[in-house]
């Protein structure tokens, strides 16, 4: 029994932390290569999964409407840039907060006069509604499995795209030394709007794969942009390998403190108290985890700069 | 001249509920002390952030920290505000002193974030606390007492008190900030390899700073807590220390005015807009923008650009 339980928290863990990933992918390298603070990013995941969710609902279908929303998203990403976060990299990282706060601001009430205060519903695509029984006998959502494969997918390309093209190349050239990478004649600023029209649409597949999951609302990017600077803090600015490693540490620890930490202080204390402390010790955990690390190893796990 | 401005403010302050009284302003008198507990918050985050360069994206614990401490004191039968204002100026300053400690070891945007996740940290504390009404928040049955023949229940009571203490921080700021122990922080901030080489410990004075900043701002939560005789988990979410960041932005980062411009002007802000729309924000966050585009060195840099 508990090793069933094991293994479907396992899966949890992975469907949270490749999601996670695709948030932070985008973020590290905003960050990493322009010195960037961009608290908007969740704002992009809000915007991207209310397009999904109306688009779907419009057309009828899931998966009609995923490239669309994600296209749709990246433009706004790309306006978004081009317009206004273009003129903040060359200044403090306090004007870029504030900036970007008032950004989160405008996004939220743009999306509450275009959508209304009402959370919007979207559902899980025909034919991925249901378990599926796993080898073992383990019964499962089959659209979590969807989740994970798309997740584990997106790693895939990604990691081809930064390693093996020129694109990619320039990318990591700017990451890790963005003055050289000028000074070699890289095209930095078209260069940049692409990645952050990319690190939109990665910011909305998220959000249109946690829609059916998660409720689809005004402030949702809010809490899920800290646990993305948690992950690339974790991980390193700057390194897509450092998110994508950050993001399933954060995904395990997270799942795994939430499902198996009320349980395991129950041994120890009355259980009164254990539940009273488990579920704030559970939402800690990964702040903790943070907070050591950067104790530790101040640059995160991989650092992408010297 | 600029001693004189300071002195019609605080005269038209001092005014501002005897006209407003017999207005039928009364809610605005409420709405003033409000200002000024927020201008209290920002000012103390204006000390780490704008003379100690420390950027700071976790001000809302030492806040949160000072509230809970003066609301739980008072849940648990001590309404006395000279024992519940101290104990939250001080639990504030413990806190502040290890988060500080720890964080202090990180630079730059790493700095930002691990006071941002310390922060988290106490959020979920606050949630977790059950027995203080974990996520619903802690209603307080009433204002603390202070004695002294003062009713801190009346609101303008209670707005003189916040004002002498509001103006009491400011001084004291004003003379921390041009002592010696203000020199050296601000010189760390310019160059900090440089102070340490002439043998200054930085890494304590900084300490230090980050301690007072916290500590002021939990009285700031102590004062917030009895002003709304409510305290909540939200009062530490990270919004809210981004909403002290921006206030001390919009207000003109290491003036020791910027704090209290700063929230003067965003407050008055949602006020106005709150009454033409139920979309404030979005006016609100126009303004920033515009701000962060024109006018860079906040309210108090255009201030001394004209003046």
């Amino acid at each position: 029994m508990t090793g069933i339980l094991f293994l479907e928290q396992s899966l949890n863990s992975l469907q949270f932390g490749l999601m996670l990933f695709l948030l932070a992918a985008g973020l590290t390298l905003v960050f990493g290569i322009m010195d960037m603070i961009n608290l908007a990013h969740g704002s992009l995941y809000m915007i991207g999964a209310y397009l999904m969710a109306s688009i779907a609902q419009a057309t009828g279908s899931f998966w009609m409407a995923l490239p669309l929303a994600l296209i749709a998203t990246a433009i706004v990403g790309a306006l978004l840039e081009i317009s206004l976060l273009r003129r903040l990299y060359e200044r403090d990282h306090l004007t870029q907060v504030l900036a970007t706060f008032a950004v989160i601001l405008i996004a939220n009430e743009g999306v509450r006069i275009i959508w209304g205060n009402q959370s919007l519903m979207l559902n899980a695509p025909a034919g991925l509604t249901g378990p599926v029984t796993l080898p073992g006998g383990m019964q499962y959502a089959s659209y979590r499995l969807a989740i994970i494969a798309v997740g584990v997918l997106v790693a895939l390309v990604l990691y081809f795209l930064v390693t093996k093209t020129k694109v990619g190349m320039l990318v990591r050239a700017g990451a890790s030394n963005r003055e050289m990478a000028i000074a070699m004649g890289v095209n930095i600023r078209r260069l940049f709007t692409i990645v952050f029209a990319t690190g939109a649409a990665l910011c909305a597949l998220a959000g249109a794969m946690l829609g059916p999951i998660l409720a689809v609302q005004v402030g949702m990017g809010e809490n899920i942009l800290i646990l993305a600077f948690v992950v690339i803090v974790i991980g390193g600015i700057g390194s897509i390998r450092g998110a994508l490693v950050g993001a399933l540490l954060v995904g395990v620890v997270d799942t795994m403190g939430r499902a198996f930490l009320p349980a395991a202080l129950r041994e120890f204390l009355s259980p009164p108290v254990a539940s009273a402390l488990g579920p704030a010790l559970a939402s800690i955990l990964i702040y903790v985890l943070m907070a050591a690390i950067l104790f530790w190893k101040p640059q995160g796990l991989f650092p992408a700069r010297g | 001249m600029r001693r004189a401005a300071t002195l019609a403010v605080l005269a038209a302050a001092i005014a501002f509920p005897l006209v407003a009284t017999p207005l039928g302003w009364e809610f605005y008198v409420g709405f003033a002390s409000r200002i000024m507990i927020y201008a209290l918050a920002a000012s103390s985050l204006n000390l780490v952030l704008g003379y100690g360069g420390m950027l700071s994206f976790g001000h809302a614990a030492f806040v949160g920290a000072g509230a809970y401490t003066a609301g739980i004191l008072l849940t648990e039968g001590v309404p006395s505000a000279w024992i519940g204002w101290p104990a939250a100026v001080l639990v504030a300053a413990v806190l502040a002193v290890v988060i500080g400690a720890i964080s202090l070891r990180t630079r730059g945007v790493y700095f930002i974030m691990i006071t941002l996740a310390f922060a988290q940290m106490m959020y979920y504390v606050a949630v977790g606390m059950k027995t203080y009404g974990g996520e619903e928040g802690l209603r307080l049955a009433s204002r603390p007492v202070i004695g002294l023949g003062l009713d801190l229940k009346d609101d303008v009571t209670f707005y003189y008190v916040v004002l002498a203490i509001l103006a009491a921080a400011l001084y004291g700021l004003h003379r921390l900030a041009r002592a010696r122990f203000g020199r050296v922080v601000e010189a760390i901030r310019e160059n900090e390899t440089r102070m340490e080489a002439i043998g200054f410990p930085t890494y304590r004075y900084k300490l230090v700073c980050f301690a007072i900043g916290g500590a002021v701002a939990g009285l700031a939560g102590a004062l917030l807590a009895g002003h709304n005789s409510y305290v909540n988990p939200n009062l530490l979410y990270w919004t809210q220390s981004g909403t002290l960041m921006i206030m001390v932005i919009l207000g003109g980062v290491g003036h020791l005015y910027g704090g209290l411009l700063g929230a003067v002007a965003l407050l008055l802000l949602e006020e106005v807009f709150s009454v033409y729309t139920i979309h404030w924000q979005l006016g609100v966050g126009a303004i920033l923008l515009a701000i962060v585009l024109f006018a860079p060195k906040g309210l108090a840099g255009l201030a001394a650009k004209h003046g």
